[in-house]
């Protein structure tokens, strides 16, 4: 019983990772229609400015060993991930929709190389460990822990729900819509389209850092190999899936993906001989494809569609 | 240096052909087709399991290792990747066309192609690397001080001898006209009576083609593993993008300068952060002259 809840609590710990990363880039991709493809580098940025405030010295580093509070690393880490928001935002969101693909895309490339190749702050490949989590000093049992952890986690997407239902329902939001459905016309109206787009763009990117502290401090431990780009297509299949534009869909599409993604491991590695291993995990990320590749084509609108607004 | 330089070039103009690919996906598609490098992976693995079954070796003529069994797996490569490519349009793009997807829905696709091209080579070929051959580049001295190695002559020439096919394609062929056409306007050329379908078809074929052989040069010279495409995306990006997307030529131009940068990253202990420099003169580029260097300026479409 015991062993069942501890999964259950775990599952969803981590599916609160992807459910928040989700959510911010429903309001980038779903409500603006910005295609960020850097989705893993915006929460390794929240991930090491969390785990460098809050972790503890290492002896190979050269910045670190804060050791502040939780909360003000996941504070910083939303900050940061924003900064780097603004400052790629600032170059990139005046191209268009393709180009802003390719420069976040590459912008991750170049986030995970300074992750590796940065060895005095992130210690490379080597990662950084010890990374402290919330209330395991006071909980003895890791059961415990895990389940302050995942109402943290719930507390946390409850918040960030309510608070992007209430702005994309507000005035700001019917702009960002309008810019996604029609650009030249939100212009015409005298909108200041590229402002509205750095916004919406800083905001999704903050979010997605703060997924990646909350990651940090709850596996605590973490390396340049838990950014890759399979993260970023895993987030958009779950937003596509659960459906773009509505809020309560990006939370529905990432607990199915992820439900799938663990089920399909479990299956697997159940049913396929260790040495097919490696054929095995490439199969469960076909499937995942297949999944995004058949929703574009038969079902582009997810699970939950966007709900029809007076204004469109 | 010059050794630096000539790696540069080989370097470059495997990137340079990939580029082409990109550059003909983008004018006539109309979107940024981020699963271009795993095509490029593709027609390497068909060339090496052409190799395999032919069971002889590249062979060698001369001092240059490729040898007729190597020519021989990289056009049948190219027949077999302009099919397997055909048959992925059919499959996935067409149907997106059908319904006039956005822009943004054909990159998605393509994001999840590229995930699910990787994988299945993963499945079928495993994740290790592979050797076209066991060849070991000599050098060839030239002039007093400067050697070469055979093969980077002849990949050199191989790529010259691409460009200038594809440059007599599009300038002589009816094909090649109607291709251009309907990069230029799309809407005029239908009008026009061209049939966008059999453009579409050409398009793909000519980019499977060139990513063929240029996938296949690239295993030669390093070696094949399911990530080689996705590492030569972004670079591909970058000369598609430094050259200027709208001039098919400018994707070769912006191929062997992203290649020389790299090259020289490496000649000065950056090679860590190579995929970074590709990127950072991409982004120069974007905010100086968002049409690149031989673009013209953008059309709004």
């Amino acid at each position: 019983m015991i062993d069942i809840l501890s999964f259950v609590i775990f599952f969803f710990i981590i599916c609160s990772f992807y459910i928040i990363s989700s959510l911010g880039l429903n309001i980038q991709y779903g409500f603006t229609g910005m295609f960020n493809v850097g989705i893993a580098g915006f929460f390794a940025v929240g991930a090491y400015t969390s785990a460098i405030l809050t972790g503890p010295e290492y002896a190979d580093t050269i910045f670190g060993g804060f050791q502040l509070p939780i909360i003000l690393g996941w504070l910083c880490a939303i900050a940061v991930s924003g900064l780097a928001g603004v400052l790629v935002g600032l170059v990139t969101l005046r191209l268009r929709e393709d180009f802003l693909a390719i420069s976040t895309f590459g912008i991750a490339i170049c986030i995970q190389l300074v992750a590796l190749n940065w060895e005095s702050v992130t210690r490379g490949p080597n990662g950084l460990y010890a990374i402290p989590k919330p209330f395991s000093r006071f909980l003895d049992s890791a059961v415990m822990s895990n389940l302050f952890y995942l109402i943290i986690c719930i507390m946390t997407i409850v918040a960030i729900y309510y608070a992007l239902e209430r702005v994309v329902k507000s005035p700001w939001g019917r702009v960002l819509r309008s810019i996604r459905e029609d650009e030249v016309a939100a212009e015409a109206l005298g909108k200041n389209v590229f402002m509205y787009r750095l916004q919406a763009f800083v905001l999704g990117c903050g979010i997605m850092g703060l997924a990646g502290a909350m990651y940090a401090n709850f596996v605590r431990f973490i390396s340049p190999q838990d950014f890759l780009p399979i993260f970023t297509i895993q987030v958009y299949v779950m937003l596509i899936v659960g459906g773009k534009g509505n809020n309560l869909g990006a939370i529905v599409g990432a607990i199915v993906i992820w439900a799938l993604w663990s089920a399909s491991d479990s299956l697997i590695n159940f049913i396929v001989a260790p040495d097919y291993q490696t054929q095995a995990a490439a199969l469960r990320i076909i499937i995942v494809g297949v999944v995004l590749v058949l929703m574009l084509l038969f079902r582009p609108s997810g699970i939950l569609p966007e709900k029809k607004h007076l204004s469109s | 240096m010059i050794q630096y330089v000539v790696d540069g070039l080989v370097n470059g103009s495997i990137i340079a052909l990939g580029a082409v690919g990109l550059s003909i996906t983008y004018n006539v598609l109309r979107f940024a087709n981020f699963a271009q490098g795993e095509i490029l992976a593709i027609g390497a693995y068909i060339s090496m399991a052409f190799i395999v079954l032919m069971g002889v070796g590249i062979g060698s003529i001369g001092p240059v290792s490729f040898g007729w069994p190597l020519i021989a797996s990289i056009i049948l490569s190219v027949l077999v990747t302009s099919v397997v490519v055909l048959a992925i349009d059919w499959l996935l793009f067409r149907i997106l066309r059908q319904r006039s997807a956005s822009r943004i829905t054909f990159i998605i696709a393509a994001f999840g192609l590229s995930l699910i091209v990787r994988n299945v080579i993963t499945l079928i070929a495993g994740a290790d690397q592979m050797f076209l051959s066991f060849y070991i580049p000599k050098a060839i001295p030239v002039l007093d001080n400067f050697k070469v190695v055979p093969d980077d002559v002849l990949i050199l020439i191989i790529t010259a001898i691409c460009v200038v096919s594809l440059h007599t394609f599009l300038s002589i062929t009816t094909v090649g006209k109607k291709m251009r056409a309907v990069a230029e306007n799309p809407v005029l050329a239908m009008v026009n009576g061209i049939n966008v379908k059999s453009v579409v078809r050409w398009s793909w074929i000519i980019g499977a083609s060139l990513s063929a052989i240029a996938g296949t040069l690239h295993a030669h010279v390093t070696q094949l593993d399911p990530e080689m495409g996705f590492e030569l995306i972004l670079p591909m990006f970058a000369a598609l993008i430094v050259g200027g997307v709208t001039n098919v030529y400018g994707a070769v131009l912006g191929g062997f300068l992203i290649g020389l940068t790299e090259a020289f990253a490496v000649a000065i202990d950056l090679s860590a952060y190579r995929g970074g420099i590709a990127f950072l003169i991409m982004i120069v580029v974007l905010i100086l002259r968002p049409q690149g260097i031989l673009g013209e300026k953008e059309r709004d479409d």
